[in-house]
Order: C-alpha cells, then sequence, then structure tokens
C-alpha cells in the first residue's frame, strides 16, 4: 500500500467505481425519491440528527457519475452542458473532485458501519449498504480513505494480523490454554475437519474465546486445527473498501485451508470476518472455495441439532442478546444464536428490535479502526443502549468481538453496570464433563 | 384559438406526441439499467433468489413496525396518495374508456363520488407531504429542484381533473384540456426525473429481496 500510495488519484478512484456500477445500483439511484426513511434507520443519523448522516446523501458522488455516465438523459446533459462552456470559452467544471471527495470521507467512513439497516426500510427498496461497499472501493483507489483504516489494512497485508499480531503471541496463549485445561490445541493437522480462525481482536482482549473453543471441541469430539501461516480472520480490505487488499488476505485462508485439505473453515465470534470470508472472499478471489466457511455459532448449533452438545444447569439472571449485523441482518444466521441461548439461559429476553432489524452497536465496517470516527461511534451507540435499558438485562450476549468491546466500553461510558459475554463461552461453561457424558 | 381547439389539440396530437415520449424514454431507462448486468456471484448461496426478490416487492408495501413508529406521517400519508392516486387513475370511468380506446383493454371502474373523495384525498395528502418537504429537516436536506418539479407534475394533473369534475374552470372543454395536458406533461416527465421510480422501484425492491435472499434473509 505504501509503494502504492503515489498512484492513488481521482481518475483510479473514478475509474473505480465504474467498475463497481452495475444493474442494482442503477436501479437503486433511477428510483430514490428522496423521501429520507433511510435516515431514521440508521443510528448515526438517529442519535446525531445531522442531516449529512441519511445514508442515501453518502452516496451522492457516486450517483452523480452514475447519472452523467450511465444514463442517456446525464449524457445529454453533459453534451448540453459542454457546448455552452465551448460558446463561452470557459472551461467544464469537474463533475467529481478531490475536495467533494474529501468531504464525503467521513460520511461514507466515519458515520456508517454498513450495518445495512437502511437497506431493510428504503421504500423504494434501495439496498443502500451494498452501495456505500461499493463507494468505498474508489474512496480508496483516489486516496480518500481515513488513515486508522489505511493503517490496520497496510498491518494487515505486511504481518497477517491488522493489529500487527504475531504467531508467538498466539503460541503464548495456546500454551496457557493447554495447560489450564489438559487438552492439547491441534496446529497444523492436515486433514482436519475444521480450520479454526481467530481474530486479533479476541486473541488480544478475549482470550477466553480459544480456551472454550478447546473445551467444546474436545467435548463434541470435532475434529479441528489452527493454521501456523493463516491465524486471522478479519479482512481490512473489506472495511476499508479495497477488492485487492481483500483478495489477498482471503487468499492466505485459502492457501492454509487447502494446504491442510480441511472440508470447513469456522470463522471466529466476528461479524465482519464472517461475511469477508463468506459472502465477499469467493468473489474477490473470483472462485468457488473448495470447502465451506461456517460461523462458529452455525457450528455449536449443528453440534447442538446433532446431540453432540451436552450440557447442564442454566443462567439464571436476565440475559438478553445483540445481534451481530454482519451475522445476522447481513448473513442470515438468527435462529442459531437463540436456539444456543436456550440451552443454557433461563431467563432470556429479546431486545424489541433484533435479527434482522436489530440496531448496530456502532463500530462495525472499519469504524472502530478509524480514530477520528470516536465520537460518531459512540453517538451511535446510544441507539443501541436505549434498546438495552427498554429491556433491563443483567448482562448481554453477543458472538462478535468488536461488538462486545463496543458494548463493554459504551456501557462503561454510561456507568452501566452490564457485563457482556460472548456467547461461546457461555455454552462451555455448561458442558457436562465427557466422562460423565459418556456414562450417561 | 377557441377552448374546443385547444381541446382537440390536447386529445389528439399532443397525446400522441406525450405518450411515444413517454414509452420511448421509460424502455430506455429499463434498458439502459438492465443492460449493465451484475457480475457472477461466486459465494455458496443459503438461500434462493427470486421468491425472496419477489417477496421483497410486495413487503415494501408495509413497512416494519419501527419505520412506522418513527415515520408514522410519510408511511401513513404516503401511502393515501399514492393509493389514491393509482385508484383515481386507472379505476375512473373515463379514464378507463380512454385506456380502452389507446390499448383495446377495459376494467369496470369505481362510482364517481368515490373518486371525487379520493381526489380530494389524494390532494391533501400531496399539500401535506410538500408541506413535510419543506418541514423536515432531513427532507429539506435532501430536496432538489427535480424534487419539487416532480411534485408539481404529480399535483398538477389530479387538481385539473378536479376542477375539471367539478366544473370549476369555464368553459369545460378548457377545463378538460388543461387536465390532459397536466397529464401529459406528467408522462413526458416521467422518463427524466425520479418519476422513473414508478417502474423501476419494483426493479429496485426485486433486487434488494435477491441480495438478501441470496444469504438467507428476507429483506
Amino acid at each position: 500500500m505504501t509503494q502504492a500510495a503515489n498512484s492513488f488519484s481521482l481518475e483510479r478512484g473514478l475509474n473505480a467505481w465504474r467498475e463497481e456500477i452495475d444493474a442494482p445500483v442503477a436501479a437503486f439511484f433511477s428510483s430514490c425519491v428522496h423521501c429520507g426513511l433511510c435516515a431514521q434507520a440508521c443510528p448515526f443519523y438517529v442519535e446525531t440528527e445531522d442531516p449529512q448522516y441519511t445514508p442515501i446523501h453518502k452516496l451522492e458522488p457516486l450517483r452523480l457519475l452514475w447519472e452523467q455516465e450511465y444514463t442517456v438523459w446525464g449524457k445529454l446533459k453533459k453534451l448540453a452542458r459542454d457546448r455552452i462552456d465551448a460558446k463561452l470559452g470557459r472551461a467544464s467544471k469537474p463533475l467529481i473532485t478531490d475536495e467533494m471527495l474529501a468531504q464525503w470521507e467521513p460520511l461514507l467512513y466515519d458515520s456508517c458501519s454498513m450495518c445495512g439497516r437502511c437497506s431493510m426500510v428504503c421504500p423504494v427498496g434501495n439496498d443502500i449498504h451494498y452501495m456505500i461497499r461499493k463507494a468505498r472501493e474508489g474512496m480508496v483507489a483516489s486516496g480518500h480513505a481515513p488513515e486508522g483504516l489505511v493503517a490496520a489494512s497496510v498491518r494487515a497485508v505486511n504481518t497477517g494480523s491488522p493489529m500487527g499480531l504475531q504467531w508467538k503471541t498466539l503460541d503464548v496463549q495456546i500454551k496457557h490454554v493447554e495447560t489450564a485445561t489438559g487438552l492439547e490445541v491441534p496446529i497444523d493437522r492436515e486433514q482436519a475437519d475444521y480450520l479454526v480462525l481467530l481474530s486479533s481482536m479476541e486473541i488480544i482482549n478475549f482470550p477466553e474465546y480459544l480456551e472454550a473453543l478447546t473445551k467444546i471441541f474436545a467435548h463434541a469430539d470435532v475434529s479441528w486445527t489452527l493454521s501456523k501461516d493463516c491465524f486471522e480472520a478479519t479482512n481490512a480490505g473489506i472495511q476499508i473498501g479495497s477488492k485487492d487488499i481483500a483478495a489477498t488476505l482471503v487468499q492466505r485462508v485459502v492457501d492454509a485451508a487447502e494446504q491442510l485439505k480441511v472440508k470447513y473453515v469456522i470463522s471466529p465470534e466476528c461479524g465482519h470476518a464472517y461475511t469477508a470470508i463468506r459472502w465477499e472472499g469467493p468473489n474477490a478471489i473470483k472462485r468457488a472455495y473448495p470447502f465451506k466457511v461456517y460461523h462458529i455459532i452455525e457450528v455449536l448449533d449443528q453440534l447442538r441439532a446433532d446431540g453432540r452438545l451436552k450440557t447442564e444447569g442454566k443462567e439464571m439472571d436476565r440475559l438478553s442478546m445483540h445481534d451481530p449485523c454482519n451475522l445476522a441482518r447481513k448473513s442470515g444466521v438468527v435462529q442459531q444464536q437463540r436456539r444456543l441461548m436456550d440451552l443454557v439461559a433461563d431467563d432470556f429476553v429479546d431486545l424489541k428490535e433484533h435479527g434482522e432489524f436489530q440496531w448496530c452497536c456502532g463500530a462495525g465496517g472499519g469504524v472502530s479502526s478509524n480514530e477520528r470516527a470516536e465520537p460518531l461511534k459512540l453517538a451511535a451507540f446510544k441507539r443501541k443502549k436505549a434498546q438495552i435499558e427498554e429491556v433491563e438485562p443483567e448482562r448481554m450476549v453477543t458472538m462478535c468481538a468488536t461488538c462486545r468491546t463496543q458494548l463493554e466500553e459504551g456501557l462503561e461510558e454510561f456507568s452501566m453496570d452490564i457485563p457482556v459475554v460472548g456467547l461461546t463461552e457461555m455454552i462451555a461453561d455448561h458442558l457436562v464433563e465427557k466422562e460423565k457424558a459418556e456414562q450417561s | 384559438m377557441t377552448s374546443m381547439d385547444f381541446l382537440l389539440f390536447a386529445k389528439g396530437p399532443m397525446f400522441s406526441i406525450a405518450v411515444a415520449i413517454f414509452a420511448l424514454g421509460i424502455l430506455v431507462r429499463l434498458f439502459e439499467i438492465l443492460a449493465l448486468g451484475r457480475a457472477h456471484n461466486y459465494a455458496a448461496a443459503r438461500g434462493n433468489e427470486i421468491i425472496p426478490g419477489l417477496k421483497t416487492v410486495y413487503r415494501r408495501f408495509n413497512p416494519d413496525p419501527g419505520t412506522f413508529k418513527r415515520s408514522t406521517f410519510d408511511v401513513v400519508v404516503g401511502t393515501l396518495w399514492h393509493v389514491g392516486f393509482v385508484i383515481v387513475l386507472l379505476l375512473f370511468i373515463p379514464h378507463i374508456e380512454l385506456i380502452e380506446s389507446t390499448l383495446g383493454l377495459g376494467w369496470p371502474g369505481l362510482p364517481n363520488p368515490i373518486v371525487d373523495a379520493l381526489t380530494a384525498i389524494t390532494l391533501l395528502g400531496l399539500v401535506a407531504v410538500l408541506i413535510h418537504r419543506f418541514k423536515h429537516p432531513v427532507k429539506r436536506f435532501l430536496s432538489t429542484r427535480e424534487d419539487y418539479l416532480i411534485w408539481l407534475v404529480t399535483f398538477l394533473p389530479v387538481l385539473t381533473g378536479y376542477l375539471a369534475y367539478h366544473r370549476l374552470i369555464n368553459p369545460y372543454p378548457l377545463a378538460l384540456g388543461l387536465h390532459i395536458l397536466a397529464a401529459e406533461i406528467f408522462l413526458i416527465v416521467l422518463p427524466f426525473t425520479k418519476l422513473t421510480h414508478i417502474f423501476t422501484a419494483f426493479l429496485a425492491r426485486y433486487y434488494n429481496g435477491a441480495i438478501f435472499g441470496r444469504k438467507g434473509i428476507q429483506s
């Protein structure tokens, strides 16, 4: 990325957009009547009431390009304008400028977590987040991506982790897990069924995840492995909006999976890592995978359905759940986490708007890697906070390390004493000991 | 030019011109959208595309409870005047007769007093949404000249129709001529403005439903 810095230009950005404009984009832009209903679906608008955060407005530069170059009417208008300018002997005003993109950068990054809620409510059916994702491609190529995300992408490409985390750090954690559980954490085991990926944020903030997973897989006799070559599931390229970086990072996962000949790859408790590998990855590398991709929650629910998860006892306090946008609305995993909750929670209450209509925590889509967005990230969290206050849980459960960090930090900021737990750990806490399970 | 000449012009050559521009314009618009196509998707699908796509076409008529609560005015008044407009357009007996004489396709209409009441509701609804557009911070911020233009070209056919029906403009041929002309302006403007949403919204909804449907979510 750093060497390529000089090659960022407005023209490259516009070309990236030209590549992204497809029939859905044209149908969406043709249909918007400026009703503004997308604003009331967006936590960044709802909590700031600043009209510039209206989702469809974030796409205005892309819309201008589409109208001028992809509609007959727009082309005619340009022709007429150019003739008038020529007659008057003045230079044509450029349609899109670097200044304009600089102005739109905070709109496309700081105030959008690509949660996709606007796409669910638009009356004419515009999938706005689909277009935001595309718009970011042009922002990267024109050199208008936020510094924090650029730095994370460079670290991810150079070190394999957006946080610069190395295998030796993970190795220490593996040793610790092995000592604590007396179980082996398999590494580079060929022909294992599942290749387990982790996220750097999880390794640093939530080491309990790896321990929980090790226990559950031993309990259910799952054949799994980590890969020394590739343990990172997250994809900074998807967040910043660069298909090239995304492809480089996804290729590492694919190489590791193919080398170890696994049947399945498991994305950790991380939302965007899952959408990156599950939905965007094959398109980034332009081929279908020879393996299947699951989120850990899907795997756990399948083990439950197969009767391989034997649990005892239940959590007795009042629990509620935050659905990560990437997992629920953007990937269709909604019932799995609820079935797992039923297994281990006695008093579970859903937030009023949940599943496909849940509200984003405010930190996704690269917002949490973008220091400049910090105040907006906290503002957007207020919507989640209001939702939590409605049902008054004693603890929150979630299954994404970014959401979990945001919930913990946000709740602390507002002095709300509501701990946040990962669902995988909660399941691991209720496993029947193996010997006991075998006797029954 | 007498008012009768004006009516004959509006019903005759002007009508043909308007319908031709509308039909050709809309065909071009739809073609330039569909011709862009979609890239091949290599990710293994969780769900179907076609059925969720069609479901979303229907579901966006009926917003989720959260949207209804947060944007009650938009949902209620927006639905009211759209439904009123479409019913008046398609179920007023003279309109059906015109369609039958042009396309050879007819259907039963509604009694005039019902159409009259719906027209009044549509007019009031349109005035209300215009005021809302001026007052609501998001709408005011987003609105361009085009938004006000399409409001006007939508409002005028309804208004002139109402005035003609109640004989509030005289002589009658002038009233009817103005109504027909207003409808023709609507048809001519349609393909070049976001009035195209009348057609493309169905396409947009389908794509939305298909994109989410593939991932196993009904949008």
